[in-house]
């Protein structure tokens, strides 16, 4: 199985070597790159990131990737993962920050908000948890209810369209915890340092035509 | 729900792995990435690395140990030792890992804490707070891989560090370190009373009902194992291993 050229952009929002390594350790290239002419190249886009809303979205603008990004993603239909942050930023807006999102999903991020029988749960979700799936997905071949990833995340999305939703997971209550739209691919969890579940995870998208 | 996380706790001296008794004899367990590797396999969800000579000798953390540490670890790291700049941290999470565990810089000098916080978060910023009972039968807490006596208690310490913006408190016993005698459970009940950030028990694990102990009795979100899965029993040889994913959701109730 020969793979395509896969991009993990480069935003300024974290490491995203363990990404590349975990490719490689499943035996995909990939490359780590922060310039426009890569991203107009790849067939595959990685967009992870740990931190702000905003700043994911002021890097991503300063850096002149929104453009690029909408025609790759809304116009060629390249198959793009988004990885915590970097799945966030496809929504509308989140309660983080003031700036839009990149609206690729018909969703908002919000804060965990519990209500007083779980006030016990702390904020950030972090930790090894499970999913739920709700509907079928390429993705998630070979996965099931029984597999663990790894979360680090204090927002999630909210989505306004159910069919997005491939899994849930829950924390105090059930949030989105990977959603797909055609070409649009975004896990709230870490599938980098969720070993097995993650590797089978990265070689799904690896593999998707 | 979160699942208890149950982590190896890795010393590392000289690039060597090594276990300690009490905080002292390293004796050599053998290399830290090949027992990375191992622990790959076993589907370990989360490790503690930490170079326990780093601040004693004055050296910066290992840097070119952790980059070929972060390239075999599929899993989230937590690494410790020697790490007094933030300049320190910004290379440890650009080689791919995701926590940081501050101990002796962290009492010297607290601000450093909200300074590293503010940049990358809370939930990246551990402090690591080892622990001793002193002649007088109180817990003390010391620094420089425990041969630095401090004059705080633990748990005005680690209501200290959460205030100053620590995401997670590892909370080691250095009279139980290597003991397989189980964890110190009103240790780790005074401070998990006290502070709403996760609480990682450490030292004393000798097998898995220990870990439900302090998760149960103790109130530790998570638990952290030496002795128990670098050798192959107590007094007996090295051996990397795990317990079983089954038998961990068993003993701490959870189901799969």
């Amino acid at each position: 199985m020969t793979y395509r050229e896969i991009v993990i952009v480069n935003y300024g929002m974290g490491n995203l070597g363990s990404i590349q390594n975990m490719f490689r350790h499943i035996g995909v290239e990939s490359v780590i790159s922060d310039s426009v002419s890569d991203i107009e190249n790849a067939d595959k886009l990685v967009l992870s990131g740990v931190g702000a809303f905003d700043s994911g979205m002021k890097n991503i603008s300063d850096l002149g990737f929104i453009p690029v990004l909408n025609s790759k993603v809304l116009s060629d239909k390249t198959p793009v993962l988004g990885i915590c942050l970097g799945m966030q930023l496809f929504a509308e807006s989140s309660e983080e920050g003031n700036l839009s999102g990149l609206g690729w999903i018909n969703a908002d991020a919000v804060r965990f908000n519990f209500n007083d029988d779980s006030d016990r749960l702390k904020i950030p979700h972090m930790g090894w948890n499970l999913v739920n799936l709700q509907r079928n997905s390429i993705l998630f071949n070979g996965l099931s209810d029984e597999s663990r990833f790894y979360f680090v995340h204090s927002y999630h999305l909210i989505c306004r369209e159910k069919e997005d939703v491939i899994c849930t997971t829950n924390y105090g209550y059930n949030f989105p915890s990977a959603v797909e739209k055609e070409n649009i691919h975004g896990v709230q969890f870490h599938p980098e340092k969720s070993h097995k579940f993650g590797m089978k995870l990265l070689k799904n998208f690896a593999e998707l035509t | 729900m979160l699942m208890t996380r149950v982590m190896p706790c890795l010393l590392v001296e000289n690039g060597r792995l090594v276990k300690t008794i009490n905080f002292k004899n390293p004796a050599y367990v053998g290399d830290p990435v090949n027992a990375i590797k191992i622990y790959n396999e076993k589907e370990v969800d989360e490790l503690i690395l930490l170079d326990i000579r780093a601040t004693v000798e004055g050296r910066e953390p290992p840097f070119e140990l952790l980059a070929g540490v972060a390239d075999e670890c599929f899993m989230p790291l937590t690494y410790g030792g020697g790490i007094g700049k933030l300049d320190d941290i910004r290379k440890i999470f650009n080689l791919g890992i995701e926590k940081v565990a501050i101990n002796s810089f962290a009492s010297r000098d607290p601000d450093f804490i909200s300074r590293a916080a503010e940049i990358y978060g809370n939930q990246s910023i551990v402090v690591s707070i080892d622990v001793r009972k002193t002649l007088f039968g109180k817990y003390a807490v010391f620094t420089r891989s425990g041969r630095k006596a401090t004059r705080y208690n633990p748990v005005e310490y680690a209501v200290g560090m959460e205030q100053m913006g620590a995401g997670e408190i590892l909370l080691n016993s250095i009279d139980r370190d290597g003991t397989w005698k189980g964890y110190d459970i009103p240790l780790i009940r005074k401070v998990t009373n006290s502070v709403n950030i996760p609480v990682i028990a450490c030292g004393g694990a000798g097998s898995i009902q220990d870990f439900r102990e302090a998760v149960k009795q103790g109130g530790a979100s998570a638990v952290a194992a030496g002795s128990m899965v670098v050798y192959s029993g107590k007094g007996l040889g090295v051996l990397i291993n795990f317990p079983k994913q089954t038998d961990l959701r068993e003993i701490l109730q959870e189901t799969t």
